[in-house]
């Protein structure tokens, strides 16, 4: 067997006149927490409605878990776990019973229905109201009683959409930790967002989407070092005298551009990780040195630089 | 990576091949939990209840004018479902009334319903295929409504034999079997109706006024539509009897069309044994017939075979309707 739980061959959709998906080349291996990202209406949603077989591909070739959605529904649906951007469920019904009646449309056998559905809501938090009617429940609730409903079936991959859109702070950064424990047990996850910080803080890879096409993918630092042109970002508080401070900075080789934010905070973009050379020439130039880090590169910078960059071709073409 | 690909290929070159599994699967349980469901909703409870007192009601004021004939009559027991007395209809009046709207009630959100709680994606996520979560709302509809008509007959029978103080015979409660049967399959055509309006229309209210314009429609106005249409398609230009035979048979044949003339035509030979025929009799036909001599029941579904397999026809049109719509439908709200 091959190592990849999703992969797809030239998998394109269409609606129309309207090209969702084009020509998408995805491949996710076991074990990995993979990141699709992009604008609301990218092609992501569609993406993962075709990896399901809820929606039938224009073209190409889509296989999940070595299986093809469009043959072998049952057989993919019963190893995936698909959280929509809003999951609904029963209101009048209890967490308990909304999740009883997906553990036996699973074909769970009956004697482990209630283990199980007791587990996965331990699993999330939500044993002590498990018989409470869902139309009580909070938005964060109701979101880690999505991932409890997935969790019934045992999938081996579970796929996500948008799931921490609506959640405040804290539920946010819970349900990421519940996210990296799935991760921990072997569980391949694929997550669309358009939150990056959040992308970053969990995937391993991320896939950037953009009007139906995946336009980048790999690690962080590799779409970094694409995108950003492997620039490095070196923050420095100093007191002391500016131009000189400035001066000794921009001898040094490996910088390309110098900004001064505040009274006596500057922003140094060089091509390499110059920290101690930037120390030096701070000290050497009579400056005091409060503070020095790297700004880690962040998905935002990313996003930002990328979509900058389509923009700006974009004109181009519509000037010329 | 060659593995897979070489997977990839099998699977393109296997188009031809079934889907898997059996597209029934989990269909039991959907009618479980969408019975679950109906059964112990408000909706259904307060037309349940409209249809208790309506039953007791009639049965009621057709035991008080039977008592007084116990002993002449054979068939007391259809009579109590026939009988009426004003300004009372009888109870089968008020069940071709109440079976089309509480058919109308149980389903009119079945899938437009899934659709505004965001349960959708939810249900076809999980390994069950689309005809089954159809058919199992279809069915657990249907379930329902025998349920209910069947609890409803059974305490007439047995407010029958409180105020009658006569058992029921085995041809009455033949006869009454097969007029629960029809009754179903009448509710069927509106359940389907229904849910074809419940496929089409995301909003609920939409899904139930739609199918409540249809239900008015046939009650009110197709009996005046097809009087008039019949004088149009076959006028009677002279006078002769074929003529004015003619037309009557063409205003019978439309009005057929209407689903409530069909369980109109079905009751009255079921329920009342002495009819022979339900369109128009010429003296000639009745040369040698005994009048007013009941017929054996297999003689009563002979009779009324052709409007049951209307019934039922029309339901499997209508579901086949609905299948085919919602099976199209994309996912994406």
């Amino acid at each position: 067997m091959s190592n990849s739980v999703i992969l797809t061959k030239d998998l394109t959709k269409r609606y129309g006149d309207f090209v969702a998906v084009e020509r998408l080349n995805l491949e996710v291996q076991v074990g990995e927490v993979f990141g699709l990202l992009g604008p609301n209406g990218a092609g992501k949603t569609t993406t993962i409605l075709m990896l399901l077989g809820l929606t039938e591909p224009t073209s190409g070739s889509v296989s999940v878990l070595g299986l093809n959605p469009g043959r072998k529904p049952l057989s993919v649906k019963s190893r995936v776990g698909y959280l929509p951007d809003q999951m609904g469920f029963y209101d009048e019904l209890s967490a308990r019973e909304n999740l009883t009646y997906i553990a036996r449309l699973n074909n769970i056998p009956g004697e482990q229905v209630e283990r199980r559905v007791g587990d996965s809501l331990a699993r999330v938090g939500l044993e002590k109201v498990a018989s409470k009617r869902v139309g009580t429940f909070s938005r964060g609730m109701r979101q880690r009683l999505g991932l409890a409903d997935i969790l019934v079936k045992q999938p081996q991959l579970i796929i996500m959409d948008e799931p921490t859109s609506g959640l405040d702070p804290e539920s946010s950064h819970e349900f990421l930790g519940m996210i990296r424990s799935l991760k921990e047990e072997g569980i391949t996850v694929l997550l669309a967002s358009h939150l990056l910080y959040q992308v970053q803080a969990i995937c391993d890879r991320v896939g950037l989407f953009n009007q139906g096409k995946m336009v980048l993918e790999g690690t962080v630092e590799d779409l970094a070092q694409r995108v950003l042109g492997g620039a490095y970002r070196i923050l420095v508080d100093a007191e002391g005298e500016r131009p000189a401070i400035l001066h000794t900075l921009e001898k040094i080789p490996q910088v390309t551009h110098i900004r001064i934010s505040d009274s006596s905070l500057y922003q140094v973009e060089a091509s390499q990780d110059i920290r101690a050379e930037v120390a030096q020439a701070i000290i050497s130039a009579g400056g005091r040195l409060l503070q020095l880090g790297v700004q880690a590169q962040s998905l935002d910078d990313i996003y930002t630089a990328y979509f900058k960059e389509v923009e700006h071709d974009a004109g181009h073409i519509s000037t010329a | 990576m060659t593995q897979a690909t070489f997977q990839l290929h099998e699977q393109e070159s296997g188009v031809a091949q079934p889907r898997e599994g059996s597209p029934w699967t989990g269909m039991w349980t959907v009618i479980l939990k969408e019975m679950a469901d109906h059964l112990s909703s408000t909706r259904i409870f307060i037309l349940d209840i409209l249809i208790l007192l309506a039953a007791l009601g009639t049965v009621y004021v057709a035991t008080q004018e039977l008592q007084q004939t116990v002993g002449q009559d054979q068939f007391l027991y259809l009579r109590l479902l026939t009988n009426s007395r004003q300004p009372l209809p009888a109870f089968v009046g008020l069940l071709a009334f109440f079976v089309p709207l509480v058919s109308i009630a149980l389903t009119f959100d079945a899938v437009n319903g899934e659709f505004n709680r965001r349960t959708m994606a939810r249900l076809l996520a999980q390994p069950v295929y689309r005809d089954a979560l159809l058919l199992g709302k279809f069915l657990a509809s249907l379930f329902t409504l025998m349920l209910v008509c069947t609890a409803i007959w059974l305490l007439i029978f047995g407010i029958g034999i409180l105020r009658l103080g006569v058992a029921p015979g085995a041809e009455e409660v033949g006869r009454g079997v097969w007029f629960l049967l029809a009754t179903t399959f009448y509710g069927g055509i509106w359940i389907a109706l229904a849910l074809v309006f419940s496929v089409v229309f995301r909003q609920s209210a939409t899904a139930a006024l739609a199918s409540i314009a249809v239900w008015l429609f046939f009650t009110v106005f197709w009996g005046m539509i097809s009087g008039v249409l019949a004088q149009a398609l076959s006028p009677v230009r002279i006078g002769f009897p074929q003529e004015i035979l003619a037309q009557a048979n063409m205003e019978l044949a439309l009005s057929r069309f209407s689903p409530n003339t069909l369980y109109a035509e079905t009751m009255i030979a079921l329920l009342q044994p002495e009819v022979r025929s339900l369109g128009i009799l010429l003296p000639t036909q009745l040369e040698g017939a005994i009048l007013g001599a009941p017929l054996p029941p297999s003689q009563s579904v002979l009779l009324v075979w052709p409007q049951l397999t209307g019934l039922i026809a029309a339901s499997i049109l209508l579901f086949a309707l609905a299948y085919v719509l919602f099976q199209r439908q994309e996912i994406r709200a």
